[in-house]
């Protein structure tokens, strides 16, 4: 048996174009490695940030790596963009038809799992500790583990990239195109330990986030008088708790077909594609609202905030997100209408996605109403909200529409499809996200980002959007599908792409704005400095701590009696004297980074069928898993004098 | 908000609710929204009646959302500030219940259409209708006449006015058939039939695509869908039955290799059990039976 499994040195060979994406991806690791190296910030780097167990800490890990890979799959958007703009006719394009189907397929794959899931699990955990006033979350070491499994998927999915080659089959791999015989390469293997490695980290942050809001709350919090973020992101947990088992059950029957030669899903031998595209539609769908939940949360902060009034209709709120997060479950059918399950099933999951518009509804009239007689300061958070109100109504609408299953017949699986669910997810998860971290980045990094470049960026990403995906609703309506590599030049479609295409390079302007922004910040960080912990005039618990928040987040765990807990402290007044007190939090380990890498080797022999690798990858998890659960002395305790120490000297520095 | 920003908002908005507007009254070139078949006019008026509902919705959101934030805007001191105001019951009954009222006129519609529009249902017509099986390939279509025993690639001709009864499965990754100016589409599965009914209201030729990912030759795994005069049709039969290009098994062996883009091929007889068989070739549980069918196999 060779070492090496199935690989050989024809895996490190490819076409000329991925070839400069590999250049382009070596190139960027090894100037960061060599800036580090110049800044001699190796030790920090791996003092502070890796082996940190604080959650502040380990959501701006998620963010730089989700934005990194925002970058990765945006160029991926670009490619597929450009070829759709010129591969007409007798021109085929730049890129070949296998490899144009791994970029849209890593493009899909890496946006939802490693782009989205990292914001959220970045705005989770930079913002749930801090707005419930708690010191920490349920399970700070998890939470470790969660980040670098999630790290792992993306290394791994990143390495498709240079070593082998990556699924060509579409985002959710629907056998029996993703079955050994039609797909006997690596891709595939790629594409499910990828995502079956960052899954599980999902699911734990899920099982963490959701422990940590119901048991962590401040004194006083109860359920009702939680902020709308927490509320959303609670409905998200549920659902990641709920549906991620779902997502590893399948991937990892679909790797029991294709590395055991099990037949769950091949088309002979009784097994059923049909349960395949079920389940993981039944992951699938909660998987949107997983997402959409907490970018509603956000919105329900920033738009109170902003108006500088109360959130309106917070009953109504909370139970639009307990409808929405049920009714979730049973909509998964829409995404195949038209695999002929039959009239009455079409209608009734037709009917139950439709009905899931009146809560999302309701929230925006919310919204709206709580701008209603308030004074809105249109800062760039306010701006992406209005933003999503265009865009998420428009996709809204079409949304409805293609709920019906005879409209459905006529438009899935056309870009007008496509357009859809981006204008969900840019519309609603992303431009909800963009608003998030600039709510909150004075509170982790101490100062705001410039709002001049921040407008720039938004106009440039709101007129962009609209224009790279309008065209793309009236191409599908014209019956161009999604996935296309090439067409003919007498279906019409090239001018309109042109047009998308030109949408994407307004959104990739706003891109380099943001950018620019966040390096013309750190420049001028002193000049935007945030000394008051409190810069937006804020209503909930994170702003009544300084900004950036402390190691222990709050001095003196503050105690809630109202809704807008800290507006209410305000407007009270009460200055009493702080009683200090010990805190005990957990000390940094690199055991989340060792299992991880247990992880990534396990997946990594899977693929490659070099079975040892995969045992050393899983005794290791097992060994690393053990030790650390009998290790005893994993946290310290900071002094009540040192923390009043401490807080005297901020309060010194700030005035 | 200032103006310069209310119009920035507002215009690209009007442009695309009036492009949305502009899409439903216009249709040439549009094929969704330039029907050609009875079913595609069916589902046409559909999207018509649902965009129109969509606009009840949209339109009134667009209108209060740049009033609300043009006019609570901080700097109006005209505007009254009522900061603690955050509950108002009857409003929140009437924006739980006018959705609720739209998506009940909406879901009745869809139950009813959901039934008439169903693709397995056979169409009323006073003129007989002609069967078509249809195979998905690695990476073309195969449409096999029954009653006239003829076959094609890439190409399929019927009638016009007459119900087509299309059985459709696939002999190739999962794929769906879909031609846009006749109607909506089906999936094509291994070992499975589908059904869709079409019925074209006139001669034409129309695009037909497949469009579900299915490998490398997806994107140009097309074909040309002719409706035309009853007389036309037999005498294209007539021409095809005498191309004397038999579709044998060892044929299809041949034909069911990877291909790309090939272009399209008439056969005057067809194996009556090819369809038959390339079904229940999936079904049948042992390794040397499959054999027969496909030398790798592999399934």
């Amino acid at each position: 048996m060779n070492i090496f499994g199935r690989l050989t040195l024809s895996a490190f060979v490819h076409d000329p174009v991925q070839m400069g994406g590999v250049a382009v991806m070596t190139m960027g690791m090894l100037c960061a490695a060599a800036l580090i190296t110049y800044l001699k910030r190796w030790k920090w780097l791996w003092r502070e940030w890796l082996t940190s167990l604080d959650h502040k800490k380990i959501g701006v890990m998620y963010l730089v790596v989700a934005l990194v890979m925002l970058l990765r799959a945006g160029s991926d958007a670009a490619m597929m963009r450009t070829q759709q703009a010129i591969s007409v006719g007798a021109n085929s394009g730049f890129l070949s038809a296998n490899h144009f189907q791994q970029i849209f397929t890593a493009h899909g794959t890496i946006m939802i799992f490693f782009v989205a899931m990292g914001l959220i699990f970045a705005i989770f955990n930079l913002a749930i500790p801090l707005q419930i006033g708690s010191r920490d979350v349920a399970f700070p070491f998890l939470n470790s583990v969660s980040f670098w499994l999630y790290a792992a998927g993306v290394v791994l999915i990143n390495l498709s990239l240079i070593v082998g080659s990556f699924a060509a089959t579409g985002w959710l791999a629907y056998p029996p195109l993703s079955e050994l015989k039609y797909s006997p390469g690596v891709g595939v293997d790629y594409w499910i330990w990828s995502l079956q490695i960052a899954g599980i980290g999902s699911l734990l942050s899920g099982i963490n986030f959701f422990t940590t809001i119901i048991k962590m709350r401040a004194p006083g919090m109860t359920l009702m008088k939680m902020p709308m973020f927490i509320w959303s992101v609670l409905g998200s947990l549920v659902l990641i708790i709920f549906a991620f088992p779902i997502l590893t059950a399948t991937l990892g029957m679909l790797a029991l077909d294709r590395t055991l030669g099990m037949h769950f899903f091949t088309s002979g031998f009784g097994g059923n594609v049909m349960m395949y595209v079920n389940l993981i539609w039944a992951w699938g769908h909660p998987e949107v609202y997983i997402l959409i939940l907490p970018a509603f949360g956000i919105f329900s902060e920033v738009v109170p905030v902003f108006s500088q009034k109360r959130l309106f209709g917070y009953t109504s709120m909370v139970l639009a997100i307990i409808a929405i997060t049920i009714l979730s479950f049973i909509v998964w059918l829409h995404h195949f209408f038209t695999m002929g399950a039959g009239a009455d099933v079409n209608a009734f999951f037709g009917i139950m996605t439709m009905i899931i518009a009146i809560p999302t509804g309701v929230k925006v009239f919310n919204w709206l109403f709580t701008m209603y007689g308030g004074r809105i300061r249109f800062t760039t958070p306010m701006l992406w909200f209005l933003g999503f109100v265009v865009t998420f109504t428009i996709g809204g609408a079409a949304g409805v529409l293609m709920a019906v299953p005879a409209i459905d017949f006529q438009v899935h699986n056309s870009l007008f499809l496509v357009a859809h669910f981006h204008t969900m997810i840019v519309g609603g998860v992303v431009f909800g996200f963009f608003a998030g971290i600039t709510y909150w980045f004075p509170k982790i990094f101490g100062f705001k980002l410039n709002e001049r470049l921040g407008r720039y960026a938004f106009w440039c990403w709101f007129v962009g959007f609209l224009t790279a995906f309008l065209p793309l609703y009236v191409l599908g309506l014209m019956g161009a599908t999604r996935r296309l590599d090439h067409y003919s030049a007498s279906t019409g479609w090239q001018g309109l792409f042109i047009v998308a295409g030109i949408g994407a390079g307004i959104i990739a302007l706003g891109v380099f704005f943001q950018v620019l922004q966040l390096l013309v910040s750190i420049k001028d960080r002193d000049k935007n400095r945030d000394t008051t912990g409190d810069p937006w005039n804020g209503r909930t618990l994170e702003w009544s701590t300084p900004s950036p928040a402390p190691f222990y987040n709050f001095a003196v765990i503050p105690e809630v009696y109202e809704r807008d807990a800290f507006w209410d402290m305000k407007h009270r007044k009460k200055n009493e004297k702080k009683h200090y007190e010990d805190i005990t939090l957990p000390k940094n380990t690199p055991m989340g980074m060792f299992i991880a890498l247990g992880a990534f080797l396990f997946g990594f022999g899977i693929i490659w069928h070099m079975w040892w690798l995969a045992i050393v990858g899983f005794i290791g998890i097992v060994i690393l898993a053990v030790a650390r659960s009998l290790e005893e002395n994993t946290e310290y305790t900071v002094p009540a004098m040192e923390v009043e120490r401490l807080e005297k000297e901020r309060l010194a520095k700030n005035g | 908000m200032n103006k310069k920003q209310l119009l920035l908002f507002i215009i690209p908005t009007l442009v695309a609710v009036m492009l949305l507007i502009l899409l439903l009254l216009g249709r040439s070139g549009i094929a969704v929204l330039d029907p050609q078949g009875l079913i595609a006019q069916k589902e046409r008026g559909l999207i018509t009646i649902g965009s129109f509902l969509a606009l009840l919705i949209v339109v009134p959101v667009f209108i209060l959302t740049f009033f609300i934030a043009y006019k609570y805007r901080e700097g109006n001191e005209k505007a009254k500030y009522t900061p603690d105001q955050d509950h108002n019951l009857l409003l929140e009954i009437a924006w739980w219940a006018i959705p609720c009222a739209i998506i009940f006129i909406l879901a009745a519609i869809t139950w009813v259409s959901s039934h008439q529009l169903d693709p397995f249902k056979p169409l009323t017509s006073s003129t007989k209708p002609i069967t078509i099986q249809v195979v998905a390939l690695e990476w073309r279509w195969l449409f096999i006449y029954p009653q006239q025993n003829i076959a094609t690639l890439d190409y399929v001709e019927f009638p016009q006015n007459t119900p087509v009864d299309f059985e459709i499965t696939s002999d190739a990754p999962m794929n769906s058939f879909w031609i846009p100016s006749l109607g909506g589409q089906i999936y094509a599965m291994n070992g499975m039939t589908t059904q869709l009914h079409l019925l074209a209201n006139g001669v034409g030729t129309y695009n037909g695509s497949s469009a579900n990912i299915s490998g490398a030759g997806f994107s140009e795994m097309k074909f040309i869908a002719q409706s035309s005069t009853e007389q036309e049709f037999d005498a294209w039969v007539r021409q095809v039955k005498d191309s004397s290009n038999p579709l044998t098994l060892a044929k299809y062996d041949q034909i069911s290799k990877p291909t790309i883009n090939t272009g399209q091929i008439l056969f005057s007889s067809v194996d009556k059990n090819l369809y038959h068989d390339i079904v229940y070739k999936y079904l049948i549980p042992t390794n040397s039976e499959l054999k027969k069918y496909n030398s790798s196999g592999k399934y």
